[in-house]
């Protein structure tokens, strides 16, 4: 690495680990409904309770604030659904896009819901600018709205007194109001923060119109189609909300995304920040802020040891360039280190944005976005997801320090007993065998098969990154593997389905039984959950629990790819 | 009773392999996920040795990775059956001790008539005498006697056990050696105390605890896990040998052992044997745990409530000091004290006796000698003392009150003086005594609760391990605070009521804390039930037994300490074994992925690229997979031990536990396979098999 890219570094990180404290005190404030700078906004939050028939004050109890946010998804995919099924024929559609067939509809309906973006779709030749601004820009905010309202749920399951429920609303264990907790984080944080963004992105050259299609001559004589279209809004809010689905197809490669470095840059931040700062709001939450602390140590341990590899991998690891970097599949304006860099954010943040083509990294190097998903998107991970996701994790490794000190353990207060170990088991186990079974359907079937477009253990990693992508609610794809037909658009849909909600349900229902708990208070033989000890035990059970299941369908994908690379053998 | 049962010992292990045969029934695998898969395992390889003998081929692999399969089912198996033998051997002699006695049944026109004891009832009422066996559980509701209980006990200075009270409760089974009582019994037959036990340690009525379900899930769950990542593997084998066009080491034999090295069978078989010997080791230590969900709910106890009398102090008052009215001298009021209490049996009696022999030059003969009637305490005159034939003198020692109205009607009068000082050691917790001759008031006599030595280190003890100790007693605020003072209890609850008990146990319960209670009344009984960990004492009441979940034999109630210990003992070795399951799997990946994978895209018949990871450098695939796969059967059998003695548990604080067993079955559990692997390879290979 040279000092430029050292300097890049360490700057990125640094105002992302300096911003994110300070964005995070703002957000509690707001989801506490405390008051904050914003707070001059407050008619506008009232007026769509008015307008909606939304009763602020009413608490929700796990099983109504579940339903308010199933009804509100499937509210959401189906008109978005519908709306990608009619492009054609409706307004905004300058360069005459046809409707999408049912599957991608589908897939793309399903991919957008449950914050994955994942893209059969092409930006630019399959969606209107009114789909991607009614439709899929709307939806890169709700769908990280309704990821922060689960985890604010489950926040308040861990810190609310059962009494406190059973005497002021008359529920049992409130946990906030799911409307409320969409409205003020789309409100409040992510409107807010997208459009500073979209300013600084424009500066940069990030386009913005409702032009139609430019066409031109190159120098070498051929046509090409310079798409447009109002591309910076919707950039903002895909890395803020680590949605990750790009308005074109090469995602943030495309120089009409990310044309500079510094929109990079930019970019980049815009990925980490939110998903950073909301352990910190969970500290806040919960009383404890050190128990945040421990959370973003954790998160970040990880974070650093997969920066580490996916730097050395791609700047050394290669054989086949003389052990130089590879800038196969990378562009030029970025480099290989800022190429990596985005690499290993889109992928702790299950934002799935991509710069460069994770495809053409080296065997290792593409190994370490993959392992970052399998591990469950929880290493930062997406909007409220990342939080939820870890605090699963969480509970089972209090569980384990229990029995190892001789103790039911508990955390912040709150007993960890079977019914949470359970529903936690049952939120990592449907993510880890789904993305197995999957992948393993679709490398014996000839419909699965048919979409490679690389061979040997490379294709079996497109196939594995493709589901492990989808069900980690990332998004971000190892290209090379043709995904729009009715196998992959139907298999994919499914899995983002179960990746999101085989998730949200357990972890609902986890905040309700801990919501009903009395909080105990710490003593002597209390097993504290913020110092090192606990964080390593955590990080460990993480790779452990969902990383071990994943050695042998590794072993015949990057890591048989890395040794035959070593000799000389590339797919 | 009380005799260890040396577990390695030739009976014991050769029925415990008979047992670990049996066991070997569906019906009793499949209540534990984990090695059920492993005895599906075994069927299914030995189905595909014994087909392929069929058609001819003796394929030696898959009947070694057979035979392995059955040994880790039968290890486990095995396990369980050695904890169980050591409750066993108890229980046979308990149920000796149910041998048919002939019972002495009243009828109601009060003749006896004698009929075998199965054939009692409840409410019955049955005469016990010198000598006789008591037939079944029940209550004194006559008559006091000396009971031999040491065949339950293990004890062998016989107890009281007299009706009403707080130690009315017999046992059947136990033996009268003297005098006669009336018994009610109050259990029916089969359903005695005696056959609670049996049960209990024969592991017929164990309920698995809330925990071990806990763990049993999250176990199934790693397996159902792991089963998918071997099952998929297939398929990625599958389509890796028809990309890459050369062969994989991919069998059903194969396939399974890896299976059943990664599922966490090291724990999975030892579960019930930990949980076994948990309730074992209870009642090694005279404890009876009626419910193995409270042995779970032992290691989580924070807070105690106990009895003061009996517990913190010792159960009577003693004499701690003379105090003379004035022109008294000290002398002279402890030889009256002492004469009047010579023939005084009660323990407070005989501690002035001891006090004022111990302190004061003092010569007294006995009764006799001196010539004097003692007059004992009466409810009435709430006095006793002696009264001397020959010199008309009399001596008397009571309540102030009391000997206030004997004095005075004797024409004497109560000194102020002597007045103050009642009121005051009475301030100070104590119990005044005052003792008076004919019309002289001499002084008093102050009578304390005593401390039980040792309590206060014991208390100390509770509170490192995050025990707070509170306790009960029916007497006035001020003295409840000076004893908790001096023994050092953490909180304590004055002129308690069953009620109040009771309340307190929920407050501390609803405020999140998992109470223990200890207890001998029928009146702890309603607080017994409701504690999570109730502990009656085998002195006790039926109903107390009755309500508690766990019953002390030894009747000592800083036993609870042991009891936590148990259950602390019992989850910690859960998780150390569990983590060491876990950590095992590292080695053995490494094992038996390269070993699958040898030909991947190896060159002309050469040695594909994945063998690299065979860091062990074991000899070849097939001796690789069946290293581990015994790893992995004998490392049950190696960790019995462990899990019938468990892990120490030591009261340094929850971080520093952690840290220690982390490392040792964490670390060590990385570790030690790719020792064990390498080893077992190299023995493998050296003798041929494989």
């Amino acid at each position: 690495m040279t000092t430029a890219n050292w300097v890049q570094l360490v700057v990125s990180l640094g105002v992302v680990f300096a911003v994110a404290p300070f964005l995070a005190k703002f957000m509690t404030r707001v989801f506490e409904g405390e008051r904050h700078i914003l707070s001059f906004l407050a008619p506008v939050e009232r007026g769509i309770y008015r307008i909606t028939g939304v009763s602020a004050k009413q608490e929700m109890n796990w099983k109504q604030y579940l339903a308010a946010l199933l009804v509100f998804n499937a509210f959401g995919f189906i008109s978005l659904m519908a709306l990608l099924m009619t492009q054609e024929w409706l307004p905004l559609n300058p360069a005459h896009i046809p409707n999408m067939s049912w599957h991608l509809a589908l897939n793309t309906a399903v991919s957008f819901m449950t914050n994955t973006n994942w893209q059969s779709y092409n930006g630019e030749v399959s969606a209107s600018y009114l789909s991607q601004m009614a439709g899929l820009a709307v939806h890169n905010f709700l769908s990280a709205a309704t990821g922060m309202a689960a985890a604010l749920a489950l926040i308040r399951g861990i810190r609310n007194k059962a009494s406190e429920g059973e005497n002021s609303t008359g529920y049992r264990a409130p946990l906030g109001n799911f409307w409320v907790d969409i409205t003020r984080t789309t409100l409040y944080v992510f409107i807010p923060l997208s459009i500073i963004l979209t300013i600084f992105l424009l500066s940069q050259g990030v386009v913005q119109n409702f032009s139609s299609y430019v066409h031109g001559i190159t120098l070498e004589g051929k046509d090409q189609i310079l798409p447009m279209g109002p591309a910076a809004s919707q950039i903002a809010i895909k890395q803020l909300g680590s949605n990750g689905g790009g308005f074109f197809g090469v995602n943030s490669a495309h120089p009409f995304e990310n044309p500079t470095p510094f929109s990079n840059f930019l970019e980049w931040i815009a990925i980490l920040l939110v998903p950073v700062a909301i352990p910190f709001v969970f500290g806040r939450m919960v009383k404890d802020k050190s128990q945040g602390r421990a959370l973003f140590a954790a998160k970040t341990a990880v974070f650093a040891i997969g920066m580490v590899v996916v730097l050395v991998a791609e700047l050394g690891l290669n054989t086949m360039t003389g052990g130089h970097g590879s800038m196969e599949g990378k562009e030029v304006r970025f480099g290989i280190p800022a190429s990596a860099m985005w690499a290993e954010a889109t992928t702790v943040v299950s934002n799935g944005s991509v710069n460069a083509m994770h495809d053409s990294f080296s065997p290792l190097g593409g190994m370490i976005p993959l392992i970052n998903i399998m591990l469950g998107e929880i290493i930062y991970g997406g909007v409220g997801a990342g939080m939820y996701g870890m605090l699963v994790f969480v509970f089972i490794t209090v569980f384990f320090a229990g029995l190892m000190v001789g103790r039911t353990p508990e955390y912040i207060g709150k007993k960890i007993e079977s019914r949470e170990v359970q529903l936690s088991v049952l939120a990592i186990i449907g993510q880890t065998v789904m993305i197995l079974f999957l992948a393993a359907i679709a490398v014996v079937t000839k419909a699965g098969l048919a979409g490679l477009n690389n061979q040997g253990p490379h294709g079996l990693s497109e196939i594995l990154y493709a589901y492990s992508s989808t069900i980690g609610n990332n998004g971000s794809a190892f290209a090379g593997l043709t995904v729009n037909m009715v196998f992959y658009n139907v298999t994919l849909a499914f899995a983002m389905l179960v990746g999101r909600f085989v998730v949200i349900v357990p972890v609902l229902a986890i905040a309700g039984s801990l919501g009903a708990k009395t909080p105990i208070p710490p003593s002597v033989g209390t097993f504290a959950t913020n110092n090192t000890t606990f964080v390593v035990l955590l990080i460990i059970t993480i790779i452990i629990l969902a990383g071990l299941n994943f050695f042998p369908a590794l072993t015949l994908g990057p890591i048989l790819e890395h040794f035959l690379m070593l000799k000389g053998m590339v797919f | 009773m009380r005799k260890e049962i040396r577990l390695w010992s030739f009976p014991i292990l050769s029925r415990a392999v008979g047992m670990a045969f049996l066991k070997l029934d569906p019906r009793k695998e499949i209540r534990n996920p984990v090695m059920f898969m492993v005895w599906v395992g075994s069927i299914f390889i030995s189905a595909v040795f014994i087909a392929g003998v069929l058609q001819g081929v003796f394929d030696g692999f898959n009947l070694q990775i057979a035979i392995w399969l059955w040994f880790t089912v039968l290890f486990a198996n095995f396990s369980e059956s050695m904890a169980e033998i050591q409750g066993k051997a108890r229980a046979d002699a308990l149920r000796a001790m149910r041998t048919k006695t002939i019972a002495r049944r009243l009828l109601p026109n009060g003749k006896e008539e004698s009929v075998p004891s199965a054939q009692l009832r409840l409410g019955d009422r049955v005469v016990c005498e010198t000598g006789d066996v008591i037939p079944g559980d029940g209550e004194v509701v006559e008559g006091i006697a000396s009971v031999d209980e040491s065949a339950i006990t293990g004890e062998s200075a016989p107890v009281i056990r007299e009706s009403g009270g707080d130690r009315s409760a017999v046992t059947g089974g136990t033996k009268v050696i003297s005098d006669r009582i009336v018994v009610r019994i109050t259990a029916e037959q089969g359903k005695t105390f005696v056959d609670r036990l049996i049960g209990l340690v024969e592991n017929a009525t164990r309920q698995k605890t809330p925990g071990e379900i806990a763990l049993l899930i999250l176990l199934s769950a790693f397996s159902i896990i792991f089963l998918a990542a071997v099952g998929t593997l297939w398929f990625f084998s599958d389509y890796s040998v028809k990309q890459s066009g050369t062969s994989a080491f991919i069998t059903t034999a194969v396939l399974f052992a890896l299976l059943v090295c990664l599922i966490p069978t090291t724990i999975g078989g030892l579960l019930s044997a930990i949980g076994i010997s948990s309730v074992s080791k209870l009642i090694k230590k005279n404890v009876l745990a009626l419910s193995g969900r409270a042995v779970d709910a032992a290691g989580d106890i924070d807070v105690m409530l106990l009895d003061k009398t009996g517990t913190v102090t010792l159960g009577n008052r003693m004499a701690s000091a003379f105090y003379p009215a004035k022109g008294v001298q000290e002398n002279a009021l402890a030889e009256a004290a002492l004469l009047a209490s010579l023939a005084d049996e009660t323990p407070e009696g005989r501690s002035i006796v001891n006090l004022a022999r111990r302190n004061y030059p003092i010569k007294a003969g006995s009764m006799t000698e001196i010539g004097g009637r003692f007059v004992p305490f009466s409810a009435k005159t709430r006095m006793s003392g002696i009264d001397f034939q020959d010199s008309k003198k009399s001596i008397r020692k009571g309540a102030a009150e009391a000997v206030k109205d004997w004095v005075r009607s004797a024409g004497g009068s109560f000194p102020v003086e002597v007045a103050s000082k009642v009121s005051e050691i009475s301030a100070e917790g104590g119990t005044p005594l005052a003792v008076a001759r004919n019309n002289e008031v001499l002084g008093v006599v102050y009578l304390k609760d005593v401390v039980k030595g040792g309590i206060k280190d014991r208390l100390l003890h509770l509170r490192k391990m995050g025990i707070r100790s509170i306790m009960i007693t029916g007497d006035n605020p001020l003295t409840a605070a000076t004893i908790a003072a001096e023994a050092g209890v953490d909180d304590y609850i004055a002129e308690a009521t069953p009620q109040a008990k009771l309340e307190r146990i929920r407050a501390e319960q609803k405020s999140g804390h998992l109470v223990a209670m200890i207890g001998d009344g029928t009146n702890d009984a309603p607080a017994l039930a409701q504690a999570d960990v109730g502990v009656a004492m085998s002195s006790g009441t039926q109903v107390a037994r009755e309500a508690g979940n766990m019953v002390d034999l030894d009747s000592n109630p800083t036993k609870l300490i042991d009891i936590v210990e148990v259950g602390k003992e019992q989850l910690m070795t859960r998780g150390a074994l569990t983590t060491f399951s876990i950590a095992n799997d590292v080695a053995k990946f490494f094992a038996i992925l390269p070993a699958m994978f040898l030909g991947l895209y190896a060159v002309a018949g050469g040695i594909g690229p994945l063998w690299a990871l065979n860091v062990m450098k074991l000899a070849s695939p097939q001796s690789a997979v069946l290293s581990a796969v015994i790893f992995n059967a004998l490392i049950i059998v190696a960790l019995i031990p462990l899990a019938l003695r468990g892990v120490r548990y030591r009261a340094i604080g929850a971080i520093r536990i952690l840290r220690r067993n982390l490392l040792v079955y964490g670390v060590g559990g990385i570790i030690a396979p790719f020792v064990g692997i390498k080893a077992i390879d190299l023995l493998v290979h050296a003798i041929g098999l494989a």
